[in-house]
């Protein structure tokens, strides 16, 4: 019984991996083959996956900056030691929850979107009557996807530290009663380079992991608009499932 | 030498063999018609024949090259001297009719983007849809939709162009228009013609020669007048649109309605 399952899920790891193969074929060697990747089509990804992204964005992840800041000075006042809230900010904002918060926002509004595109496009006939025109599917629709969300995610967590870390030390400044430069200047000065780039590369990574598995499940819709639905839901919750493993995974091995 | 060359072509879905060692070709300057009935395997036919779908055994052949040697980037080119209007139009619907027909321009040539815009222009005039240039693919009509596949099929100045069920579900007079341009495809610019299609009257009007598929099977492969003096049953089923004979047997009608097993 659970075979079943099991081997679906290494086919279609297969199939994510197949395909991600394919898309960085022609991020590579496309225009040697006629066949050369466009920048417009990557910045419209760039705007609908990322610049559209940032209200919401800086919404969440001020709050749960927020929220840390309630928290963490809560716990800390059973020790009288409120004033080391900036410890706490600075290692676990930038590192772990802007790229968390980033990435499960990015998962759902994209994950859906290009699940949703790439299946109506194949329902539509629209992959096969690019490939008939000699334009790769790889090339004209996953490889701008990819490209769009790998620029735009990495963006969003720094906007996403920006936010929380900047909310978190307005509610912790004023609760200390210190003024919000002095507590900024602390805060940032605590936060370490290797923390701050680790939670930019996970944006990377979970840029192409959403990415390659919304794009094989739109290419894996089929049948019609029930797959299509049933598609687009499983997008969405394996990309945040994925996420949230990943980003298990990043912590169990720093603890090595 | 013929355009396209399709030599004991085998193939069907997951070893489900749906043609079966079929054998063409097409010379310039001709339309060709593909006939037959409803699931005889006139769709599977054109899949293999653009790209879309590699042969199980057999081969086809697009100016002298194998269409289905080499690798996906190889087909990708020699795809690229076809085009191909499907029966639904297949336009990406996130761009303008215009933007459709500059597509294969924009993305598979160097042209500069005015040589472009007027190569488009002259598509879409031909095909009268110069005014609608504007409009999505969501905002036309059926028979308008495949006119823009046409447009598009035409934009690179192929050779061969394929076109999937072209009267399908349109109105008579619509219908006939649509087979006037196929036509003038023919006559104005030099460019063969491969129609997939069940409407007798219209493959009458159009054919130069007329390919009938039999349960996956050609069985004629001729002009107008002769596929008339055919005396083929199955062929005069076809075009006087009898029904097949079939010998009625009680007992199997009667398994087959209660769901039982074959007898
Ligand atoms: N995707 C598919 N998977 C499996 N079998 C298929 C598929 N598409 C078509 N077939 C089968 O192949 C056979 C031929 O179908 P095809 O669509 O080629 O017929 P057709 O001549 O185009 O019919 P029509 O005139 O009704 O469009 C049918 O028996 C059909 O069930
Ligand atoms: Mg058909």
């Amino acid at each position: 019984m659970i075979f079943g399952p099991l081997r679906s899920a290494v086919d279609f790891v297969g199939l994510v991996s197949l395909n991600l193969r394919d898309t960085l074929f022609y991020v590579i060697a496309g225009r040697a083959y006629g066949q050369p990747v466009r920048l417009t089509a990557v910045s419209q990804q760039v705007l609908l996956s990322g610049l559209q992204a940032i209200p919401i964005v800086i919404l969440l992840c001020g709050i749960v900056g927020v929220m840390l800041a309630i928290q963490g000075m809560q716990t800390l006042s059973i020790f009288g030691a409120e004033q080391f809230i900036n410890v706490g900010l600075a290692v676990s904002i930038p590192k772990e929850f802007s790229p968390l918060i980033v990435g499960i926002v990015v998962a759902g509004r994209s994950g859906s979107q290009i699940t949703s595109r790439v299946g109506s496009m194949g329902l539509n006939g629209e992959l096969d009557g690019l490939t008939v025109m000699g334009i790769a599917p790889h090339r004209f629709v996953d490889v701008p996807t990819l490209l769009g969300l790998l620029v735009s995610v990495p963006i969003l967590v720094v906007i996403g530290d920006f936010a929380a870390l900047g909310l978190a030390g307005l509610y912790a400044s004023t609760a200390l009663g210190m003024s919000f430069h002095a507590f900024m200047d602390q805060l940032i000065e605590l936060i370490s380079l290797a923390d701050y780039l680790l939670g930019i590369s996970k944006g990377v990574v979970f840029g192409v992991l959403i990415g390659g598995i919304a794009l094989a499940f739109g290419r894996s819709v089929a049948g019609g608009a029930d797959d299509l639905g049933r598609k687009t839901t499983s997008s969405v919750v394996v990309c945040i499932a994925t996420i949230i493993a990943v980003d298990a995974l990043y912590s169990i091995l720093g603890q090595l | 030498m013929s355009l396209l060359r399709v030599d004991q072509l085998t193939g069907g879905y997951n070893g489900h063999v749906v043609i079966d060692g079929c054998s063409m070709q097409v010379d310039p300057g001709e339309v060709v018609v593909i006939m037959g009935g409803s699931g005889s395997g006139k769709s599977t036919f054109l899949k293999h024949l653009i790209g879309l779908k590699p042969p199980m055994s057999g081969s086809v052949e697009l100016n002298s090259e194998d269409l289905y040697s080499g690798s996906m980037n190889d087909r990708y080119r020699r795809l690229s001297h076809i085009g191909v209007a499907f029966q639904m139009g297949a336009l990406v619907s996130s761009l303008s009719i215009f933007d459709n027909v500059a597509l294969p321009l924009r993305e598979t040539t160097d042209l500069p983007e005015d040589v472009i815009e007027v190569m488009v222009r002259l598509k879409l005039e031909f095909v009268e849809l110069l005014d609608k240039q504007d409009l999505l693919p969501s905002e036309l009509s059926g028979g308008m939709l495949k006119r823009a596949a046409v447009a598009r099929a035409l934009a690179r100045d192929p050779k061969l162009v394929f076109m999937d069920e072209p009267s399908a579900g349109l109105d008579p007079v619509v219908a006939s228009a649509l087979d006037d341009l196929i036509l003038k495809i023919k006559d104005a610019l030099g460019v063969s013609v491969v129609v997939v299609t069940h409407e007798l009257e219209s493959a009458f009007k159009i054919a130069s020669r007329i390919v009938v598929l039999d349960r996956g099977f050609i069985i004629f492969d001729g002009s107008v007048d002769a596929i008339r003096a055919s005396d083929n049953p199955r062929i005069q089923a076809l075009i006087n649109r009898t029904a097949e004979p079939m010998a009625f047997d009680a007992e199997e009608h009667y398994r087959r309605i209660m769901g039982l097993p074959e007898g």
